[in-house]
């Protein structure tokens, strides 16, 4: 019988979730293990708080583009610029 | 002696002085050319560069100095500030302050500065994982790459990069409870 997850495999689920990268099966499994284990309870529950947190940070990155735009006018002043 | 590694700059500090720029200057081009002339004079004025702050308050504090001037150069062109009040129309008379008032129920400008800080503490976290960790935890959750294509991108295995994503998740999580959570 291989319905009760393992504590590590439990976590890893919940890693995957956090992604929207468990399946559904795989969610019950781990709803099932939260309800008997502390342990992993108190670990979901940190792990989503923190996928919330970055969410609603709503942070923007600059595209590869943009940096390497950034790169190649750094370099261009280092090779250009007075040494000193 | 060599404190400062311009070439790793763009890589490790680019998306922190873009977060901070963008919430002060709200244009994404202004962002970016501040940014780039941070970068600029820092790489010109490194050698005052004593090493006594982080790097990143260091390019900061550049930043901070670009976005005054920023606003002083818009605000010379504009000739003077002025300040409208526009009764919306004349029966109105009496409880205009009031009626001006911004909408409660619209997310206000503390709200999204509050936001953004939250955003400068992300990235600060994130300055205290490894290179790799730090780079594949990015580009896992805040640029929503699929674990297919970072596999690809670091020849790694699918449980590679859990075992690399679980333990960047934990320490984020510590990270964040210690700065931002309390």
């Amino acid at each position: 019988m291989k319905f009760f997850l393992e504590c590590d495999k439990a976590v890893h689920v919940c890693d995957k979730s956090q992604y929207n990268e468990a399946s559904f099966f795989e969610k019950l499994m781990l709803k099932l293990h939260i309800l008997m284990c502390k342990f992993c309870r108190g670990h979901a529950k940190r792990n989503s708080k923190l996928t919330k947190t970055i969410k609603s940070a709503n942070i923007k990155t600059l595209r590869p583009e943009e940096k390497q735009q950034l790169k190649t006018k750094l370099r261009q002043e280092i090779d250009n610029g007075p040494q000193s | 002696m060599e404190l400062l590694n311009p070439d790793q700059w763009v890589d490790k500090y680019s998306d922190y002085l873009y977060n901070y720029t963008i919430v002060r200057v709200n244009d994404h081009i202004v962002a970016q050319d501040l940014i780039s002339e941070t970068f600029l004079a820092g790489l010109r004025s490194k050698k005052n560069f004593k090493g006594e702050a982080t790097e990143r308050t260091w390019l900061i504090s550049i930043l901070k100095r670009k976005i005054i001037d920023h606003y002083r150069k818009i605000n010379s062109k504009k000739g003077k500030a002025e300040v409208h009040i526009t009764y919306r129309d004349d029966d109105a008379e009496g409880d205009w302050l009031e009626e001006n008032a911004a909408d409660p129920f619209d997310k206000n400008a503390e709200d999204r500065m509050e936001n953004k800080e939250l955003g400068l503490a992300i990235l600060e976290c994130l300055d205290k994982l490894s290179e790799k960790q730090a780079t594949i935890f990015k580009k896992k959750t805040i640029e929503d790459f699929d674990t297919e294509a970072l596999c690809k991108e670091y020849n790694i295995t699918p449980s590679n990069l859990w075992v690399i994503i679980h333990r960047a998740r934990k320490s984020m999580v510590d990270c964040l409870e210690k700065n931002w959570f309390n």
